[in-house]
């Protein structure tokens, strides 16, 4: 009966290892990757399920990018990638171009009367920002009601999915396209990279301010969010919010944004990945023959200033007319850092589902909380950044008793080796959640993409598993020690503070005993 | 000679066909599109067991998995609205509070050691559970799953715990504007008391108990108010004969009715929500839309997707794009499947342009008599719509779920495959028409959630308005624990 129970543990054994393996063999039959002669990488993954494909542009450059005064210049680019081209979006490309140049030409003299510090003189500001607003309205004329031109082909060729993200490592675009619009799609994704045109970029500006108020101004986790990660970060450009400060918001210009854009977006720092039904002879030429026409250029300097190590406890504490929420960050070191593995398996252990030992203590049994976990990658991964803890106190508890809560289980994890049955749960889960990931065309592409684009091989994507595997115990106990230590910590929490006074022409709302917000 | 000229004439040849193979279209017209190959999606074979559970089986080989949801009819909206929050309630602890064999907490180690899932959910109209695994696991796990279908036993602790994380959700709600502005806006288009608007309050969460949570069980978990989908790596034959032994002696049990239910739309006007802490105003003006029925879903679908869906509809191109005012901006007539949608316009913008912004939007619904929907806007609907829609059903698992859909709100099978047909016949005339029937902009309620400090014009400037109070009614006595330094 014993031996039986040891070949059957044995061939479990077995068997899952062969799993991943196959994987990874099935994948390299399925994978091209090429890179072009003008540094371009393209990935092609051959997944015949349906006459469909989906494809993700990785551009290795975020709002970490951004010149020091111009926050969210990364972010504000792409959204102008959806503005079109010199041939999509414009009645008549050479006299919009000179009356885009004349917008930037009267915005430079409006800048430099409004930022005077000594001197500015308000009328002379009036007529400068009068003659701005009249050249933005000339140069409106090419392109309305063509502005949209880009996205409205993409949408009616029936392309599905289509949006972009910014974020401080990096800027992502992406959709899905039926087979037969293959090579429409390397046309379009390639001119878009090859010929931008900054054409309505200061009512797009407003959107952009719009989405700043949206996420951050009125939200109260953003404004949480944000003051946390602006104490936590001081040297490192980590400091900064992707969506950029007001300030810059309404000061950097669309000259400004096309310098990004010849900077970053050059071949070398680029990846194509396209998965789907595609077999990679016929697709690979059709998509060398249109990004070839991207033209080489240096791959920019990512030379980036790191922080200092951290000296004492930073504290950031908002007063808001809403329920109290508690945040913490230890520094550690980036994604490529040989502890990665250990975090993740950290990460897994406080706060993957029920079993978690975050849930188990702050949810399950002291039910203080109504949600509490620890994970990497704030405010990015790509640098150093913070392993953050939160927790959501229900009613009646207070910021101070979750973080004690979370602390008793950050100490546990410091002195108390984890059980065998915990480090394997984490290494089945790790197996599980690499195969769950591989089903959809979009999430392929994502993950090849972003695998390419950090280590230079797409491959990283299974390896991460083997990663996780060899994860020990004490590895554990050695990188909490490490990390969690409270010189080490920014704090962030909100705290409930009533709204001064009753709202204008508004009842005064009945009393809460929880100091229910209004 | 003769010889130079041919080698000429073949190099030129070269030189063209060459070019032929690179050449590269000059604007995107020129890019030619063959057709879309013949794509027959794999269809889910339907089982009906003789106690009346419908069973879906789609086999899916790509990856060793295998997940499957059973769907019950019967939701919150059969639920008395004094027990509002109930079904979120029933779905968590059905999970949580384990089986007569097992607790919550031995069945969240034992998936967990094999990184599978088992879960349960309540919703408006149903509750759901679920499992998902490897395949290896499936005789595992789908143990646990009927075990959990049949033999909750919804432990008291657990329920405590779900009770609390709604008391947390109730005493967050006002924190967030645009959640805000969704619900108040719900409780405008439905009546407050609709199932579809009502949200739980700590007086209906604290008279929630085991009682009506093993009640609620009995009554709906029966055979012939099921639905379930199996998607993944199995034999359909095998997975059949599994499903029927583990379900053919279940017998029936009373059917869920379809409940009837008044939808009311607020009188048309003005409704006010003050937040102070804000800088930016969530618009929404809310009206009546239909049901997937209705013969007019078609042209309403094409409608909302030239009205107010993606980026080249006439609401982002002209508020977002043309006058800046807005990130998130959109709207249409909203369908449901067995309830009426609800009509909506959005906007959100800066204080400072409020009364601008709602002022956009009339102009937009006017705009749709004094300009109506064009032929070419007509085309790039219906185009936008057509073009993608084989990614309605490029999975195995969306095919499931578009079926699983349809047994469920009792629509044709072939539901999907009508639409494409009725979309292309779709006119300008009767997009027209819509619009004529449904977008009347002195029947809508207009919602703002904002800094009136800091608007543009008051809002009282555009009609009469009605501010509401979303102060949150107090707990009862004793439910919360007195904390020093909240008030």
């Amino acid at each position: 009966m014993k031996s039986r129970l040891s070949i059957c543990v044995v061939a479990i054994f077995v068997l899952s290892a062969l799993t991943a393996a196959q994987d990874l063999a099935s994948f390299e039959k399925r994978i091209t990757v090429k890179k072009l002669p003008n540094g371009l990488t393209v990935i092609i993954c051959e997944r015949p399920e349906a006459p469909v494909f989906s494809f993700f542009t990785h551009v290795d450059a975020g709002s970490v990018q951004d010149p020091m005064d111009k926050t969210g210049l990364a972010h504000m680019f792409e959204h102008m990638a959806f503005k079109g081209t010199d041939k999509i979006g414009t009645r008549d490309y050479p006299d919009e171009k000179i009356a885009l140049e004349k917008v930037e030409v009267a915005y430079t003299a409006y800048i430099a009367e409004r930022d005077k510090r000594i001197g500015r003189d308000e009328a002379k500001l009036k007529q400068l920002e009068q003659a701005w607003k009249d050249a933005i309205a000339a140069a409106d004329k090419f392109s309305d009601p063509y502005a949209n031109e880009f996205g409205r082909i993409v949408e009616s060729e029936g392309g599905e999915g289509m949006n972009a993200f910014t974020n401080l490592d990096e800027t992502g675009y992406h959709y899905s396209f039926p087979i037969n619009r293959l090579e429409l799609w390397a046309y379009l994704e390639s001119e878009r990279f090859l010929h931008p045109v900054m054409r309505q970029f200061y009512k797009e500006r407003n959107v952009v301010i719009e989405e700043r108020r949206l996420r951050v101004d009125s939200n109260p986790i953003g404004r949480l969010l944000e003051q946390f990660t602006t104490a936590a970060f001081s040297a490192s450009p980590y400091h900064r919010p992707t969506i950029g400060w007001m300030w810059d918001l309404n000061t950097f210009s669309a000259t400004d944004a096309q310098n990004f854009f010849d900077r970053y977006y050059v071949p070398s720092n680029m990846v194509i990945t396209v998965v789907g039904d595609l077999k990679a002879s016929e697709a690979m030429p059709i998509i060398e023959k249109y990004f070839s026409r991207l033209p080489a250029r240096p791959k920019p300097d990512d030379a980036v200033t790191t922080d200092p190590p951290q000296k004492s406890e930073r504290r950031v504490v908002l007063q808001e007319q809403a329920q109290p929420v508690y945040l913490e960050g230890y520094h550690r070191p980036d994604y490529l850092s040989p502890d990665d593995a250990v975090y993740d398996a950290i990460t897994d252990l406080m706060s993957n589902g029920r079993t978690s030992r975050l849930y188990r203590a702050l949810v399950r049994d002291k039910q203080i909380a109504s949600d509490s976990a620890g994970f990497s990658g704030l405010p990015g991964n790509k640098y150093p950044h913070l392993f953050a803890f939160y927790a959501f106190p229900i009613p009646g508890h207070k910021p101070q008793e979750v973080a004690d809560a979370i602390h008793i289980e950050i100490d546990r994890l410091k002195k108390e080796d984890i059980s065998d049955d915990e480090l394997k749960m984490i290494k089945t889960r790790s197996k599980a959640n690499l195969i769950r990931a591989l089903g959809t065309n979009e999430g392929l592409a994502f993950a090849l993409g972003l695998n390419q684009a950090r280590y230079d091989d797409w491959r990283e994507l299974f390896r991460g598993v083997d990663r996780i595997d060899k994860v020990t115990k004490a590895d554990i106990r050695r990188v909490a020690n490490k990390t969690f230590v409270s010189d080490n910590r920014t704090v962030g929490i909100i705290e409930f503070a009533p709204r001064q006074g009753p709202p204008p022409g508004a009842q005064p709302p009945a009393a809460s005993p929880l100091g229910g917000a209004q | 000679m003769k010889r130079l000229l041919f080698t000429i004439g073949a190099l030129l040849a070269f030189v063209l066909s060459n070019q032929q193979l690179f050449a590269q279209a000059a604007s995107w017209q020129d890019v030619k599109i063959p057709k879309l190959p013949e794509f027959k999606p794999v269809q889910p074979k339907r089982i009906e067991l003789p106690n009346g559970m419908v069973v879906f089986l789609q086999e899916d080989h790509e990856l060793p998995l295998i997940d499957g949801i059973a769907r019950i009819r019967g939701g919150a909206r059969d639920v008395d609205a004094a027990k509002t929050g109930m079904i979120d309630v029933y779905g968590e602890v059905w999970r949580t509070g384990g089986t007569k064999t097992q607790t919550g907490d031995q069945l969240d180690d034992f998936l967990e050691q094999r990184a599978a899932r088992v879960e349960t959910g309540g919703g408006i109209d149903s509750t759901t559970i679920s499992w998902s695994c490897l395949k290896g696991d499936l005789d595992d796990v789908f143990k646990a799953f009927t075990d959990l279908l049949r033999n909750p036993e919804f432990r008291a602790e657990k329920i405590d715990i779900a009770k609390k994380g709604l008391y947390d959700g109730i005493s967050r709600r006002n924190d967030d504007p645009g959640q805000i502005a969704s619900r108040e806006a719900a409780k405008l288009a439905y009546g407050p008391n609709n199932p579809y608007a009502r949200v739980p309050e700590y007086s209906t969460v604290a008279s929630i108990n085991r009682d009506d949570l093993v009640k609620w069980h009995s009554n709906t978990v029966h055979p012939n108010n099921i639905i379930l989908g199996v998607v993944g790596d199995f034999d359909s034959a095998a997975m059949e004969a599994r499903l029927r032994e583990a379900f053919s002696s279940w017998p029936r049990g009373p059917a869920v009715k379809q409940p009837d239910l008044e939808f009311t739309l607020a009188p048309p006007g003005y409704y006010l929500v003050e937040k102070t802490d804000v800088n930016q105003s969530n618009i929404q003006m809310v009206g009546r839309g239909v049901t997937r029925k209705n013969p007019d879903y078609y042209a309403i679908s094409v409608f909302n997707e030239a009205f107010g869906g993606g980026f080249s509809s006439r609401l982002f191109s002209d508020l977002r794009t043309t006058k800046g005012l807005a990130y998130a901006v959109g709207g249409g007539i909203g369908t449901g499947w067995d309830h009426p949608g609800m009509l909506r316009l959005i906007i959100s913008t800066k204080s400072q342009s409020t009364i601008e912004s709602i002022q956009g939007l009339d102009q937009e619904i006017a705009d749709l008599s004094a300009k109506p929907i064009t032929d070419d806007e007509l085309k790039r609907a219906k185009d936008a719509i057509l073009n993608s829609f084989i990614f309605r059903f490029d999975s195995p698992s969306k095919v499931l779920q578009e079926k699983m859909a349809y047994e469920f709100y009792g629509y044709p099978l072939d539901f999907l495959e009508q639409y494409q047909k009725k979309i292309e016949t779709v006119t300008t005339q009767q997009v027209a028409a819509v619009a004529a029937k449904y977008m009347h902009r002195n029947q809508l309620a207009v919602l703002v959630v904002g800094n009136t400090a800091e608007f543009d014009k008051p809002l009282s400037s555009l009609g009469s308005v009605k501010s509401l109070d979303i102060a949150i009614p107090p707990a009862p006595k004793g439910l919360i624990p007195e904390e020093e330094g909240q008030q």
